[in-house]
């Protein structure tokens, strides 16, 4: 029983991870069939299979929230009836009165809920942050020190110069402050972003030869 | 192709502006209409990603290939196995099961990054940080390289960051905090956009005021 828990993961992790690491280096039809049928078929049907879980696990959440009527179990009435109206709605195959279509497609009760209900709920909360991330800025670009100042007068050309009124402001020499704000975005940051990709970069090659060779196991979880 | 009916478009604007000014509401402060609305958007995201799943890759990868017929394909119970032990996960007692898909998955991934990211990522980068010095480019390909070495060199911390360690090390926070704040900027940009969107929505669409 121990070497199904603890020694059988290992082992395919080393087989699986070895196999697909070197399958780049081998030019063989029977080669790239491997990595198709892994990256096309095995790993969609895995991420399902976890989203599937996250999902369960959110329905259980808000079930028992309900059951043991705990504080806002009224909002988990909410959720799971939203959940279910548009699972059946994008899992039904007739159409529905009013709409001329049935599933995921165009004019469907599914699509109707997606456009009047998911994406103005989501502009709107993701836009809500404008509010939030304005008082965030007022306590962060405080000029403090040179690093804070380099902060903040980036950012206020960036926020500037994207905007028409950016391209309004003249530097001289043909340039305005947009051009200003590109130049920023395009090198110091691009600079910067770049060091911090080639961290993280390495970071993941270390970590997947770790993966591989059975040295890092946290995906194990702690628990037997 | 299909539409809805023009009833069912006037109660969508309707309820999205409803919606909305829910949402909006948060800005007085936290209230049990906002509250609803947070508790809505959350039971239709997980429906969404639930039929998602299921017709993108549930039906495809694994109703399909399981149907007796052309494209019948035993192999794929492999997979499918792997993904139950995955869900077992719910069941105290049989959650080691879901080790083996996560070995399986996780390596994969870890596997196929190694040349990958080298070849795909690493390399080009490197390479377009060393590009070579031209009149056209003077103002770029010298401060991209300065850049990305002092930058790296703040995050080495093998070595003390004192002497020229330390002024090098300083000058790659200064282009991480022009990168940081590019990147608010950018970020408040992004979300004023969407608020302009919203905006343009309420008093266009549904209040109907002339654009």
């Amino acid at each position: 029983m121990m070497f199904l828990r603890k020694q059988l993961p290992i082992i395919l992790a080393f087989v699986i991870g070895l196999g697909l690491w070197l399958q780049a280096y081998i030019p063989h039809r029977t080669s790239s069939a491997g990595l198709t049928t892994f990256t096309q078929s095995w790993a969609v049907i895995l991420a399902g299979c976890a989203l599937l879980l996250g999902i369960l696990s959110a329905v259980h959440h808000h079930w028992t929230k309900i059951k043991l009527r705990r504080q806002g179990f009224a909002y988990s009435i909410i959720t799971l009836g939203a959940f279910v109206v548009t699972l059946v709605a994008g899992l039904s195959w007739w159409n529905w009165p009013g709409f001329g279509a049935a599933k995921m497609a165009d004019g469907s009760l599914f699509t109707w809920i997606f456009d009047n209900v998911f994406t103005p709920l989501a502009a709107t909360m993701f836009s809500l942050l404008a509010f939030f991330i304005a008082s965030a800025a007022f306590r962060a670009f405080r000029a403090r020190s040179f690093e804070a100042t380099a902060l903040l007068i980036a950012g206020c050309i960036v926020m500037l110069g994207r905007v028409p009124i950016g391209e309004l402001i003249p530097l001289g020499g043909g340039h305005d402050l947009s051009d200003v704000a590109g130049w920023i975005m395009n090198v110091p940051n691009a600079a910067a972003q770049r060091a911090i990709l080639v961290g993280v970069i390495l970071s993941q090659v270390a970590i997947s030869i770790r993966i591989i060779f059975g040295i890092e196991r946290t995906y194990m979880g702690g628990s037997d | 192709m299909t539409e809805v009916t023009p009833i069912g478009q006037l109660l969508g604007v309707w309820i999205a502006a409803g919606l909305t000014l829910l949402i909006f509401s948060f800005i007085y402060k936290d209230n049990p209409a906002f509250k609803f609305a947070e508790a809505l958007f959350l039971g239709v995201s997980l429906g969404y990603t639930a039929v998602n799943t299921y017709w993108n890759s549930i039906a495809p990868q694994v109703i399909r290939p399981l149907t007796p017929g052309v494209n019948f394909d035993a192999w794929v119970l492999l997979p499918v196995f792997l993904g139950l032990c995955i869900i077992l996960r719910v069941i105290p007692s049989l959650s080691w099961l879901s080790r083996m898909a996560f070995a399986v998955y996780i390596a994969g991934y870890a596997g196929m990054a190694i040349p990958n990211e080298i070849s795909g990522r690493l390399l080009p980068q490197v390479g377009s940080t060393m590009a070579p010095f031209t009149a056209a480019t003077w103002y770029i390909t010298p401060v991209i390289l300065l850049g990305v070495f002092c930058t790296m060199m703040y995050f080495f911390f093998s070595l003390e960051h004192k002497g020229a360690v330390g002024r090098i090390s300083r000058i790659g926070v200064v282009f991480v905090m022009i990168s940081f704040g590019a990147s608010f900027g950018y970020t408040v940009m992004a979300r004023v956009s969407l608020l302009i969107g919203r905006m343009q929505f309420l008093f266009f669409d549904w209040l109907g005021l002339p654009n």
